[in-house]
């Protein structure tokens, strides 16, 4: 009798109705992303285990910790690929991430580096920018798609900037591994995200790429919320920002890198780091 | 204008356009012909190579899937001969009373049957309009309940082909069955006329020859269009990495699903021309052996190129024609011999001789 009277009560609109996307990204609250009490296992293994992460609006946070801590998976169920077990993962205050694919949180604003550069190989490096880029992404819409002098200009901007301007006709799977690690944030760039996440970036990076790597995340912060996972120390502690700790698929220690590096449990679990 | 831009850097479709309209002019030409002119082509081959150009514009369809998105169809066959059965039952129920029984409404194997009245998935089809209407409804409709099952649960890679496969033997079983209300074993032949025009005329053959290059040209136009746009840049792109391609924003499943219907319809007029060029549609053209070869030619052709397609058709069934008037029993091993060679030397194909846009 319950679930016949819930149908008529005029308070509430059914749950079916409720648009799953919501327009627009309601950041009145200051945090882009929330995830609460989240847990996934795979086979019995507790890869996320009642994690709770936030990130503010325009904050550039770092990632760290040892492998298989859960930093790959925690990146997965945000972008939709993995679904936990538990918890509550909400994009803004109003967007439930878990109730959209990964092309709809992809529209919604989340761009995603991986960890291994992957990058569109048989495609120019200017044809990589240009599918990435953010517009609509419908059969339709795509099939009668032509690129305007705007665009064009705004790819000509991140060839720019990600330095391979006179690579633009080249294709992508000609690229060395930098280069192919700088077209991938370059199309991150392109979709224009609220909320970037970047995988390693600094992987196979020289020196000075890498300088200039955290040059370029530490300028997106601000406009965008930037999520970085790395191992290399040095690189994060060069981009000097807040750094999470995770440790077997929760949080272990949050502050700035020294905070860090001189909490006990960190030392333990990073021994000899 | 149109043309100049889908066709840019595609000079192996500009050459193969050239050639094949040189053909669908010169063939009916060198028909005209008196019998003992040097230059005369029978009327036979006129058929035989209107019967290659449907076979090229199968093989088109398969290569915008497997080349071009990256669906490695093992059943494309299946769309291949619905098209084709769609345009039998308009042919049947052209016999009308010309058939050996007489019925005016009824084919002979219904009457054979002895069934008292047409069943209702066989009405329209007198209606010219709507045979062609299912020629591209009926495979197209296949392949999106097909598409839309398989690519929402993201079956890929060896597991579509694999279904792919099951798919068309499952037809070919279905059709086999008296009760299917298609024939049967025997399927559907003895065709009278198309149009008003008898399929005995010579007019009429050279007819169907010009109408399957002119289907084979706006088929590999329409592809090109395709490729070339952005949306076939996306394919390529799910084709590569089809998990990128979904973090970037694109509905993967939708791109796979309108591409596959579309190249679904394709091989569904190919076969619609066919039938009326070779007179009889059966069940056999759903045999899996049947999608696997035009996966050959395609392979032998050069995948990605559409052209190559066409050029592995038709090159592997002038072969198959010749070496199964040659020497018959050693035509399959030939044709292994070839899939082998080409495979190992030449990885692209054909048509990957003179093509190096691509980078190792």
């Amino acid at each position: 009798m319950g679930g016949v009277q819930e149908l008529f009560r005029r308070d509430r609109v059914f749950d079916f109705m409720v648009p799953k996307v919501v327009d627009g990204l309601d950041l009145s609250h200051g945090t882009v992303l929330y995830m609460e009490d989240v847990s996934v296992a795979f086979d019995g293994f507790k890869a996320i285990d009642n994690l709770n992460f936030y990130v503010n609006a325009g904050e550039l946070r770092c990632l760290i910790g040892p492998n298989g801590a859960g930093k790959t998976t925690m990146m997965d169920i945000i972008t939709g690929k993995t679904r936990p077990d538990t918890g509550t993962c909400w994009f803004g205050a109003r967007m439930n991430l878990l109730q959209m694919d990964e092309p709809e949180i992809a529209q919604a604003g989340i761009g995603r580096k991986f960890q291994k550069p992957t990058v569109f190989e048989h495609h120019t490096v200017f044809e990589n920018l240009e599918l990435s880029m953010a517009g609509p992404k419908g059969v339709w819409r795509t099939w009668r798609a032509r690129l305007s002098t705007v665009e064009h200009e705004r790819i000509d901007e991140v060839l720019e900037l990600i330095g391979l301007t006179e690579h633009a006709q080249r294709t992508a799977g000609a690229l060395s591994h930098g280069q192919k690690q700088w077209l991938e944030i370059g199309m991150l760039l392109m979709q224009n995200p609220l909320l970037l996440l970047v995988d390693e970036p600094a992987a196979g990076m020289t020196h000075q790429e890498m300088d200039r790597t955290v040059e370029l995340l530490t300028s997106l912060a601000g406009d965008h919320s930037v999520v970085v996972v790395e191992h290399d120390m040095d690189f994060v502690r060069a981009l000097n920002s807040r750094v999470t700790v995770l440790h077997q698929g929760s949080v272990l220690a949050e502050g700035n890198m020294d905070q860090v590096q001189s909490d006990p449990k960190v030392v333990e679990v990073y021994l000899g780091e | 204008m149109f043309l100049v831009r889908i066709l840019s850097g595609d000079t192996g479709g500009k050459v193969f356009l050239l050639v094949l309209l040189a053909v669908i002019v010169a063939v009916p030409v060198l028909n005209g012909l008196p019998a003992d002119h040097p230059a005369y082509v029978s009327t036979y081959t006129v058929t035989l190579l209107g019967k290659y150009l449907t076979y090229a514009l199968l093989a088109v369809a398969v290569d915008l899937v497997w080349g071009y998105l990256g669906i490695l169809s093992l059943g494309h066959a299946a769309f291949f001969a619905l098209g084709g059965y769609a345009m039998g039952m308009y042919l049947m129920r052209q016999i009308g009373e010309r058939g050996v029984y007489g019925h005016p409404e009824l084919p002979d194997f219904m009457v054979f049957l002895n069934w008292q009245e047409l069943p209702w998935f066989w009405y329209g089809f007198d209606q010219f309009w709507f045979a062609a209407l299912m020629v591209f409804l009926a495979p197209g409709m296949l392949a999106f309940v097909f598409g839309w099952l398989a690519f929402r649960s993201r079956v890929t890679g060896v597991y579509l082909s694999i279904i792919t496969q099951a798919l068309t033997y499952a037809l070919m079983l279905a059709f086999f069955r008296n009760e299917m209300g298609f024939g049967g074993n025997n399927g559907l032949t003895d065709f009278k006329d198309i149009l008003g025009f008898s399929l005995q005329d010579d007019a009429t053959r050279i007819g169907l020859f010009v109408a399957s290059g002119v289907a084979l040209a706006l088929g590999y136009l329409a592809c090109r269009a395709l490729v070339t746009s952005r949306l076939g840049r996306v394919a390529v792109a799910i084709r590569d990495t089809e998990d990128r391609t979904r973090f970037i924003g694109y509905k993967v499943e939708h791109v796979k699903l309108a591409i596959f219907t579309f190249s679904a319809m394709l091989a569904g007029l190919a076969g619609a021309l066919y039938v009326p060029q070779v007179g009889i549609i059966n069940p056999g053209e759903f045999a899996p052996l049947n999608s696997i070869e035009v996966v050959i030619w395609v392979a032998m052709g050069g995948r990605a190129t559409l052209y190559g397609a066409v050029l592995g058709a038709i090159g592997v069934n002038y072969a198959k024609t010749w070496f199964t008037g040659a020497f018959p029993e050693f035509w399959l091993f030939a044709l292994g011999g070839l899939f082998v060679l080409v495979t190992l030397l030449l990885p692209r194909g054909i048509a990957g001789l003179w093509r190096r846009r691509e980078v190792e």
